[in-house]
């Protein structure tokens, strides 16, 4: 029974899983670059999640045309509204983390964090 | 509706818009700005504080006058006050206490950036504690972090730009958890706004349905609130943030920004998920467990280290793990000197960042402890902070330090299980606090006897009015929050009352 959930909901275990991806490589890789690539995965799959969440099957966004008032016509969409605010969160995110980037490159010529802190240990400041 | 209750929306967009209008002003004004700001808004909180006790209810203002399902709400009620009014103090104390050092060591030309991020600081700072709202905290913590990340860059060298790149991915760790949460949250209540997730959530546990989903949330959003707050096994970034970014920086961070998201925990496990179904998971023992362990791990780090800055935000670990473990013991005084000790902590903490930074003054900016010897008598006033600071670290009477550790310990008794641990660990913290802040007293105060350091120069009370004058309102603080801890801790127990 377990696994026919599973199977139903295949989407939201892919979005998961997605989100293991993205959040081990923030976590665990030495380059930076890669580091913030797993900082997108994972904002992806937070999207994905939540655009699922908003979704059901054969209805259509919420903008009145024709007249039709049914509720039962529409999605929800404050999981898109969500995702939009999400997005622009991440951008602003990702931007700041690419310009920290530009400046320890610059200053000591290497995307390896490890490396980084090793060679500041040495030198002081 | 009183004209009053428009007054914490009012700050919030207050700050968040004087910080754009800093951006065009040059790095003078954007201060006078800055320090304008956050007194108006200390004034309007202590206001805000003031109606709340009066009228003994908590408020709701609706954003927009949209009803609850569909519109964003603001909550006030004596804690959030109370918080926001003390927050506002502190943040005060810290920029005018560091307003030499910012001249200094930020570039001319970004004095008014520095500015920008003081008010988005104080503005999500606000939300945090005001808003009704998950998502919406959600993004103030986003916002928070962005602000913090550049108060710690804004002196630029090698090691604040890798601290504050390790602060970021530890902190985008956390809010990718964050989010993970309140996503699962919202997924199965259908609710955004707090008080609509706890009645949700309240039939889920009735019915019995969505057991392990509504566990994982709550250890998500417990998880990430925690990284971010820097418990113990996440605090890698600390040290270097706080001890090599400008001063009003690290005095802000260690006092309030770890303590914005504390006082969110608190409240998502209040005002959404209810406390007693928080208490009977399993998630406080986590957060208990790994509090006793920064108290004693964090302390042992700053025994260690060989810089005054660095010891403090090593001891900074340490006191986080105090207010962790407080709220571990699942009980209401546990919770009450949990808060209490948030208070306490960013009164003290603040204070002897300042005061060191008055001793390392005397000492020609080192912040090595072989050149602060006796330097406790060339800068006066700032040995006296440090060791008020200090006493009140150890739990001295008098001081607000000791009112918390008293809290912990009453909290503690009469807990079945966690009672020897918690009255074990905090006895050994206390130790080692005195070890390594009474280490530094002395020192301070011991006579140098080698001559020829021409590095070390007497410091008059004159030359730095606006430290000295920081410095004696911070100690006035930690006496009053030591010798009327009553009202304080009524006040909370009230505010505590009005999240349920």
């Amino acid at each position: 029974m377990n696994l026919t959930n599973l199977i139903n909901n295949y989407a939201e275990a892919v979005a998961m899983i997605l989100f293991g991806i993205g959040f081990s490589n923030l976590l665990l890789q030495k380059n930076l670059i890669k580091k913030i690539i797993g900082l997108n995965i994972m904002d992806t799959a937070m999207y994905l999640f939540l655009a699922l969440k908003g979704f059901v099957a054969g209805r259509k966004a919420p903008i009145v045309v024709d007249g039709v008032q049914d509720v039962e016509a529409y999605i929800n969409p404050i999981p898109s509204g969500l995702v939009l605010t999400g997005i622009v969160v991440s951008v602003s995110v990702s931007a700041l983390m690419l310009s920290l980037t530009i400046r320890l490159y610059r200053r000591y010529h290497t995307l390896d964090l490890d490396e980084i802190t090793t060679r500041l240990k040495k030198e002081g400041l | 509706m009183e004209f009053v209750q428009n007054l914490p929306f009012i700050s919030i967009i207050l700050s968040l818009f004087s910080g754009p209008l800093s951006s065009v002003l040059d790095g003078k004004k954007a201060k006078r700005v800055n320090i304008a700001v956050i007194s108006i808004i200390g004034v309007m909180s202590a206001a805000v504080l003031a109606y709340v006790v009066r009228t003994g209810k908590a408020f709701v203002y609706m954003m927009g006058h949209f009803p609850a399902p569909w519109g964003n709400e603001i909550r006030v009620g004596v804690l959030e006050a109370l918080m926001a009014v003390f927050f506002c103090v502190i943040m005060l104390l810290s920029m005018i206490g560091g307003v030499r050092e910012r001249e200094i060591q930020i570039e001319e030309t970004k004095q008014n950036l520095y500015y920008v991020m003081v008010n988005l600081l104080l503005s999500s700072l606000l939300a945090l504690i005001y808003t009704n709202d998950l998502f919406t905290a959600y993004v103030f913590v986003e916002i928070n972090t962005i602000s913090a990340c550049g108060l710690i860059m804004i002196r630029q060298n090698g090691r604040t730009i890798e601290a504050a790149t390790r602060y970021m991915i530890m902190s985008l760790l956390g809010s990718g958890l964050l989010l993970l949460g309140i996503c699962f949250l919202y997924d199965l209540t259908g609710q955004l706004l707090m008080s609509n997730i706890q009645a949700a959530v309240r039939a889920l546990d009735a019915s019995g349905q969505y057991h392990i989903p509504l566990l994982v949330s709550m250890v998500l959003i417990s998880v990430g609130l925690a990284i971010k707050s820097a418990l113990y096994p996440f605090h890698a970034w600390l040290p270097d943030a706080y001890g090599y970014s400008t001063l009003s920086s690290a005095a802000i961070l260690s006092s309030l920004v770890s303590k914005g998201y504390i006082f969110l925990l608190i409240k998502i496990f209040y005002r959404v998920i209810g406390f007693g179904i928080v208490r009977e998971s399993k998630v406080i023992h986590i957060l208990f467990v790994f509090g006793i362990i920064g108290m004693i791990m964090g302390s042992l780090s700053a025994i260690k280290e060989k810089d005054i800055r660095r010891m403090i935000a090593y001891s900074s670990v340490a006191q986080i793990g105090y207010i962790y473990m407080g709220f571990g013991l699942g009980t209401l005084p546990g919770v009450i000197a949990s808060i209490y000790h948030i208070l306490s902590h960013a009164a003290t903490k603040s204070l002897l960042f300042v005061a060191a930074s008055g001793l390392t003054d005397s000492a020609g900016d080192s912040t090595d402890f072989s050149d602060l010897t006796g330097a406790g008598y060339r800068n006066k006033l700032a040995g006296i902070a440090f060791t008020v600071g200090s006493l009140s670290m150890v739990g001295f009477p008098v001081f607000s330090g000791f009112i918390s550790k008293l809290l912990f310990a009453q909290a503690a008794v009469g807990h079945e299980i966690k009672m020897l641990p918690t009255l074990i660990a905090l006895a050994i913290s206390t130790i080692l606090n005195a070890l390594y802040f009474m280490n530094t007293v002395i020192r301070i105060y011991t006579p140098e006897r080698r001559r020829g350091n021409e590095k070390q120069r007497v410091v008059p009370l004159r030359e730095q009015p606006a430290k000295s004058a920081a410095l004696v309102c911070f100690i006035v603080l930690n006496i009053f929050l030591g010798l009327s801890s009553e009202p304080i801790i009524e006040m909370i127990r009230t505010g505590l009352g009005m999240f349920m």
